[in-house]
């Protein structure tokens, strides 16, 4: 008999191509998701070596991160110069190497990693890799999937394959319920304040538990979509019918005997009783509440009932840090976390930019206008979810609320685009990071859920969404 | 890539922790689609005002780490996006060698694809090596990538650890494309195989 696996020992036993005596592998890769900001020098690399992408098949093109999201964006004045190189650079080089292309055109455009699982692309037991270290959502469906760099980019276009170690098992289990107000945003920040941006480095997550059985498959992508800010390079969420659901009838998933055939496969992708981990956290579901960010790395995770904490509370490197962050986010010790006033709610991002996402919004927003001189934006993650959010009435709900409702993009997560934050402004986003300057020069951002950003632009402060549902 | 050699440069302090990719290389510098020019931009809203003046007390500015070829950083450096801009810039101002007590996994990786090394060290031998730094120009350290060695100023010698085939790779200046594209006999056995178990990928 063969020793128990993890769904992650199981998945990278499928793809080694190649095992050399050290244990250096060829991982065989799946699917290639590629945008525009990270490709350019990847594919020049392969024209300079007179190379070609090994299996155009399995790549897919999409710009996101430089597109802007106003609905004139089809107006090339809409865009810098220099993004509009990155942007043209794509298109060209999708055509030239013959790969899978949404352009900004097309209404499928969108996130990267909101495309790829809505097309079909994302299977689950799959190796999906991109230029992006957001690329881990997709282990939402039991896919070994983790961000790369450009010459990383370089070599799987060139070869298929990347040259990897085998990481360690980790497992986060939330056992239980969510209380009320509580959300998968709220399950994987409360992860990364408990074991902190580093605590995952060298490891592949496995979330599991009863809270994490009851997510949706957006609610998965959410979780797995930050295992990167823990530092996990790949989160996984074994794949159940939950999933299955999901998958069937993708415009690029399997069909008919196909699907029998993958299904019967994909039964056999879950961690076996008994197989080791490394490493395990484990959080009640009913213990989390919901959550906000006070200072300017993902850790910096507290409920909204506390309190902005003092440098005094913090050990070693963390005290300078936590000054700097305190000083950056122009906060004092001691302060409520719900009399932090802001200007700015950004609703999207690969992190929360689903359908989802976007009903839970309207649940706290409908009937309501948002706060007098409020600048609040969704971004709907692709071009399909902004169509069926018009179709289910949510567009509607949003605009008479006073929201800003845009075409599909990065937007302000990243601020690679004409959406950021002036200096000083104060922001509640949904999306992934708070670093300084993540979302504009000198920018200020509290990462929470959907339902608390649209709390938060109804009374312009960090708000416990809890006091208005 | 550049054989990886044996060399003494100037250690620069770095103790913060969590030095993320955006603050190695903001956003607005990763628009360029060439691999080149982003070392002036390195560490760009710490290092530079907003008028485009330096930020006299960041340390790269100081006139003793202007050309310092070493990082000493706090823990769990260049976590974030996996932009392989960060290395680039940290590369184009001529960083070689970066220590600390750990990295994240992206960066680390894409640090070795630039002909650069990443060493992790137990806390206390960072603070043997911070305190070095700390000293200037004048404590010169000297890195042996083939003895796995650091040497400060004073001659202590700290040993690290590094994988055997990214140490050969950084060594011989090898690019892993051609190294792969060597074994594209067992790349093409697997997808035959692989075509078969799951003929839907």
């Amino acid at each position: 008999m063969t020793a128990p696996k993890t769904l992650y020992d199981k998945i990278w036993d499928a793809h080694v191509a190649h095992e050399a005596e050290d244990g250096t592998c060829l991982l065989y890769i799946d699917r290639h998701l590629v945008h525009e900001v990270t490709s350019p020098q990847a594919f020049e690399g392969l024209r300079m070596a007179g190379r070609k992408v090994h299996a155009p098949d399995k790549t897919i093109a999409v710009p996101d991160h430089n597109v802007p999201t106003t609905l004139d964006r089809a107006d090339p004045a809409t865009m810098t110069e220099e993004s509009r190189i990155q942007v043209e650079a794509l298109d060209k080089n999708a055509k030239e190497f013959g790969v899978h292309y949404y352009p900004v055109s097309d209404v499928r455009q969108g996130i990267v990693h909101i495309v790829g699982p809505e097309q079909g692309w994302t299977l689950p037991g799959m190796t999906v890799v991109c230029g992006d270290s957001h690329t881990a959502t997709h282990g939402a469906f039991g896919a070994l999937a983790h961000g790369i760099g450009t010459s990383e980019v370089e070599h799987v276009l060139a070869t298929q394959t990347l040259i990897q170690k085998k990481s360690k098992n980790m497992k986060v289990e939330i056992t239980g319920k969510l209380k009320p107000g509580v959300t998968a945003k709220d399950i994987t920040l409360a992860v990364i304040g408990e074991t902190g941006t580093g605590g995952g480095t060298g490891y592949v997550i496995e979330y599991c538990g009863e809270a994490i059985r009851d997510l949706s498959m957006e609610g998965r992508m959410t979780v797995c979509n930050m295992a990167i800010e823990g530092g996990a390079r790949a989160g996984l969420i074994a794949p159940d019918e939950t999933t299955y659901n999901y998958v069937k009838g993708r415009p690029h998933a399997p069909k008919g005997a196909q699907f029998e055939a993958a299904l019967n496969w994909w039964k056999t992708l879950y961690t076996d009783e008994g197989a080791h981990f490394d490493k395990v956290v484990t959080l009640r579901g009913e213990d989390i509440e919901p959550v906000v960010t006070w200072g300017t790395s993902p850790e910096d995770v507290l409920p909204i009932t506390g309190v902005v904490p003092s440098p005094e509370d913090f050990e070693g490197g963390k005290v300078e840090a936590a000054k700097r962050a305190i000083e950056y986010m122009g906060l004092t010790p001691g302060q409520k976390l719900t009399d932090i006033e802001i200007d700015t709610v950004f609703i999207g991002s690969c992190t929360n930019g689903r359908i989802e996402d976007l009903r839970a919004v309207a649940d706290v927003v409908k009937g309501k206008k948002i706060k007098d001189g409020m600048r609040a934006m969704i971004v709907p993650g692709s071009g399909l979810v902004r169509a069926q959010a018009e179709e289910e009435g949510l567009a509607e709900i949003f605009e008479a609320a006073g929201f800003e409702w845009r075409m599909a993009g990065c937007s302000m997560c990243l601020a690679m685009n004409p959406d950021q934050l002036s200096e000083g402004e104060r922001c509640a986003a949904t999306s992934n990071r708070n670093f300084e300057g993540r979302q504009g020069y000198k920018g200020r951002t509290h990462l929470v859920s959907p339902a608390m950003a649209a709390a938060a632009a109804l009374t312009g402060k960090l708000t416990d969404v809890r006091e208005l549902i | 890539m550049d054989k990886f050699e044996t060399f003494t440069g100037i250690a620069a302090p770095m103790p913060l922790v969590n030095i993320d990719t955006d603050m190695i290389i903001p956003k607005v510098f990763l628009k360029s689609i060439q691999r080149t020019g982003f070392g002036k931009n390195l560490f760009d809203e710490m290092r530079y005002n907003r008028d485009g003046t330096e930020i006299e007390d960041f340390v790269l500015n100081k006139p003793q780490y202007r050309q310092s070829q070493i990082l000493i950083a706090g823990d769990n450096f260049g976590c974030g996006s996996s932009r392989e801009h960060a290395p680039w810039a940290l590369e184009d101002f001529g960083i070689k060698v970066i220590v600390s007590t750990s990295f994240a996994d992206i960066f680390f990786n894409n640090c070795f694809k630039n002909g650069m090394l990443p060493v992790v060290l137990p806390q206390e031998q960072v603070d043997i090596l911070m305190k070095d730094a700390e000293k200037g120009e004048n404590a010169r350290m000297t890195v042996d990538l083939d003895a796995q060695e650091i040497t400060t100023s004073e001659g202590e010698v700290i040993k690290f650890e590094v994988d055997a085939f990214k140490k050969h790779c950084l060594m011989n200046g090898l690019d892993d494309i051609g190294l792969t594209l060597e074994k594209a006999d067992s790349i093409k056995t697997f997808e035959d195989q692989a075509a078969q178990a799951r003929p839907w990928v």
